[in-house]
């Protein structure tokens, strides 16, 4: 049955059913209510919590539990998930899978608390060192932020990779209707004996590294990822289409942001324009071909691309977009949260 | 669908007024989303709530022009009155605010909840306005869905509850007058 939840609460219940019994973090507004949540209800469940002494410990913490072979995650904000990046960039190129969440502030530097969308780059482009992706889920309702959080597991072990899932303040703070799918049974969970650290069980050693001093074993090394992120992009890659099927005036928004649109886009089409969304849900891989298919339309004006920063994601959608259309720009930053009414004025008047 | 900004002191129960009304749209099988400001904005000035309920989905939770807005305080009503849609409500919890809204093209409605709930339940004023809530709602949310909203909130103290439901019941008699 649908409750209640507030989308920090939720993340941290759907990742317990999911099987994730091991959180490390440290706290930063607007993400609280998961370490508050998961505090009582890991050890509840058999699991464990840990509030580190600082977002790097939290990190390091999360790189050996899951080279340990357990289901583990982190979750921060903004300023947080910055020092956690050198751990990502050592989780990724160890292959070690691994849920982080970051619910955004606005930026740059410790920025304010309200709803941001400025880690776009960060986030996508990988904010650590070195050449590699984590995979990043954007999800703009509470029931998809649970939906998301309980297959992030599987898609992290089924790629052996960190998946970074990220909402704003603004959805870890509201409450909407939800429903949490069954508990997983943790004997049907993958059998990570292969690879893991789990323990001296056939004298086989595991190790777990991100070392590789020599250049051609790096190179082959970086070749197998890249490979790997290839079939990532085949395999995972989602958006949602929103009245685009006529639409002469296409946004482009992920997240919270995509929500605005849809009103805006109500609003617009009472008023007899024809306008529609392309809410990229992961955010890497990119929904490229969605929106380069509705580039060759001919019915199409031009893009805008809105978000919650001075324009990020944008450059994904001019990639996309290739030339074709013209792409434009709406946002606001600092913390504040542009109306549908913005919206509406904007594709009418051009400001 | 109803838009609806509930705003007040933080310890006014502004947040679980809203909570109060999006646990009543989910027992009446309504779609809800309920938006709280938060941070240091919560202390001091103005701690507010932004609540919707449809039959449809909900798409942008923040709300520009609301349908209702419930100011518990005037700083409140100051900030909020002038977005309020035209043919939209306004109710001030008149026991704080003293003075009137400067819109002519709304219903204004000034409700001394504190008195009114204190001679039930000294902290049942939030629960009061949900009672005065549902007449304006004009029947998409039952008095029913309402007593199994409170019933569920105040799961852990049932004491609470029958007072609680009285104050809900004292209210929706009080807006019956007002509201046809």
């Amino acid at each position: 049955m649908k409750k209640l939840w507030k989308g920090n609460e939720a993340i941290a219940e759907a990742a317990v059913a999911a099987g994730c019994r091991y959180f490390f973090g440290y706290p930063i507004t607007p993400q609280n209510e998961i370490p508050e949540y998961l505090s009582w209800r890991l050890p509840e469940v058999g699991g464990a919590f840990i509030q580190a002494e600082s977002e790097v410990s939290a990190i390091n913490m999360l790189y050996g539990a899951a080279g340990a072979g357990a289901r583990a995650m982190t979750s921060s904000s903004s300023p947080g998930i910055s020092l956690k990046q050198e751990g990502i960039s050592y989780i990724a190129a160890a292959e070690l899978p691994c849920v982080i969440v970051n619910m955004m502030r606005s930026g740059p530097g410790l920025g304010g608390i309200q709803p941001a969308q400025g880690d776009y780059f960060q986030a996508t482009k990988g904010g650590g060192h070195g050449d590699y992706h984590p995979i990043v889920f954007a999800p703009s309702s509470i029931q998809e932020f649970v939906d998301i959080t309980y297959g992030a597991f599987d898609v992290a072990d089924k790629y052996r990779t960190p998946v970074m899932i990220i909402g704003d303040g603004m959805l870890g703070q509201m409450m909407e209707p939800a429903e949490i799918p069954p508990m997983r049974d943790l004997k049907t969970l993958p059998d990570k004996n292969e690879w893991a650290a789990c323990g001296h069980s056939d004298g086989r050693p595991r190790i777990i590294n991100s070392l590789r001093i020599e250049p051609d074993e790096l190179e082959a090394f970086n070749n197998h990822l890249f490979k790997k992120y290839e079939e990532i992009t085949k395999n995972e890659t989602r958006c949602e289409e929103y009245l685009t099927s006529d639409a002469e005036y296409i946004f482009v928004a992920y997240g919270s942001v995509a929500r605005i649109c849809k009103a805006a886009i109500v609003e617009l089409r009472a008023q007899g324009i024809k306008a529609g969304l392309i809410r990229p849900i992961t955010l890497y891989p990119y929904p490229t071909d969605a929106i380069a298919s509705k580039a060759k339309c001919d019915k199409v004006k031009k893009f805008i691309t809105v978000e919650m920063s001075m324009g990020q994601m944008i450059e994904d959608v001019r990639l996309a977009v290739n030339g074709l259309k013209p792409v434009e720009f709406y946002g606001r930053s600092g913390g504040n949260v542009m109306m549908p009414a913005d919206l509406v004025k904007y594709v009418k008047e051009g400001k | 669908m109803q838009k609806i900004i509930i705003s007040g002191f933080g310890g006014q129960g502004v947040l679980s007024l809203g909570k109060f009304i999006s646990y009543s749209a989910i027992e009446q099988n309504l779609n809800t989303s309920w938006l709280p400001s938060y941070g240091p904005e919560m202390r001091g000035g103005t701690a507010n709530c932004s609540v919707i309920y449809s039959a449809e989905d909900i798409a942008a939770p923040v709300i520009d022009h609301p349908d209702i807005l419930i100011a518990f305080n005037e700083p409140s009503l100051d900030k909020f009155e002038g977005s309020v849609k035209a043919g939209g409500v306004i109710i001030t919890n008149s026991d704080i605010v003293h003075k009137k809204t400067t819109r002519k093209d709304v219903k204004f409605y000034q409700v001394p909840v504190d008195t009114l709930a204190a001679a039930i339940n000294k902290r049942g004023a939030n629960v009061y306005m949900l009672g005065v809530l549902l007449p304006i709602f004009n029947g998409d949310i039952s008095e029913e869905a309402a007593i199994h909203a409170v019933e569920h909130v105040f799961e852990s103290k049932p004491k609470v509850i029958p007072s609680n439901i009285e104050c809900l019941k004292a209210g929706i008699e009080y807006m019956k007058k007002f509201v046809k």
